[in-house]
């Protein structure tokens, strides 16, 4: 499982990190802003399996780094990790692309959960 | 007095109120993502611009409600949140230990602002290391402290904010 986490706090990624440990050896790739995860995902043509994205960044913020990548990329999974709770703000990460939200703070249990929860929705349809 | 003029106490009633989302969100804050339960002393009015503590995490509000909310803490106590926050011990000297600070002064401010009832937005976090620094405040807006004590020591967050547009009272008012 290929995860592109994007938050500008390294302390946050290596929490998520040792969150999702139990979803067996993911590789994670880390991007500190919006802008390095467009770089990202361009350097990576095989895509990624789920991304994680913070919404309060500097340079790019993660908004709108979700709807630079939906015009190309309407399938990958979105999780938005952010302290951005206002009902208003949640409709408008979905409206841009977003598949999931946890709030920030979280606890381990509804990480995993969501992040579970959305790989399931999203998996492939068999052909 | 215009309309749109005001006491100097009037900003602190206009936003004294909103102290207790930032009660509230310290609490939620060090709880879920530390373990930790927090004391809570009775919040009271600062006069001078040195932050509480040595190491500060600093995010400014924008929108509805504009200003800055500084989470401060003691040496000690910054090192026992930041190692149980991040589930490891992290050298005061690293670059992840202001990068913690900042995350949880993010997630305080981010907590407390979605309490207000939105409209208000959050900057990146801004640290500053090491004892006497100053942090400009609003111009005749009263800060708001609110001391913290946990088993590892004291901290505290203030809280120096207005509404952006204040609403013009009602004519003949005082």
């Amino acid at each position: 499982m290929k995860i592109l986490m994007v938050d500008d706090s390294r302390t946050m990624r290596n929490i998520q990190k040792n969150v999702l440990k139990i979803l067996g050896d993911p590789i994670y790739t880390e991007a500190g802003d919006g802008v390095e995860a467009l770089t990202c995902v361009a350097s990576h043509p095989d895509g990624f399996d789920l991304l994680l994205v913070d919404w309060n960044m500097p340079n790019m913020d993660g908004l709108t780094f979700v709807k630079r990548l939906r015009e190309k990329d309407k399938t990958t999974p979105i999780i938005m990790v952010t302290t951005e709770a206002e009902k208003a703000r949640i409709i408008e990460a979905i409206k841009a692309g977003v598949n999931n939200y946890v709030i920030k703070p979280f606890t381990p249990d509804s990480l995993l959960e969501r992040v579970k929860q959305t790989m399931a929705k999203c998996q492939p349809v068999p052909a | 007095m215009s309309a749109v003029e005001e006491s100097p106490a009037q900003p602190a009633m206009r936003t004294s109120h909103l102290i207790v989302h930032f009660v509230d969100s310290i609490q939620e804050v060090l709880r879920t993502m530390t373990g930790m339960s927090v004391e809570i002393g009775p919040p009271t009015l600062k006069k001078n611009p040195t932050p509480s503590y040595d190491v500060s995490g600093i995010i400014g509000l924008s929108g509805e409600f504009v200003g800055s909310m500084v989470l401060s803490f003691q040496q000690s106590t910054a090192q026992a949140i930041v190692n149980a926050f991040a589930g490891m011990a992290i050298a005061p000297d690293s670059a992840d230990f202001p990068d913690a600070v900042g995350e949880l002064a993010n997630m305080i401010a981010g907590s407390a602002k979605t309490r207000f009832g939105g409209g208000t937005f959050i900057s990146v976090p801004s640290i500053i290391l090491g004892s006497g620094h100053t942090v400009a405040r609003l111009n005749g807006v009263p800060c708001i402290v609110i001391p913290c004590h946990i088993a590892a020591g004291d901290f505290a967050v203030e809280v120096n904010i207005k509404p952006q547009f204040a609403a013009p009272l009602a004519p003949g008012a005082k």
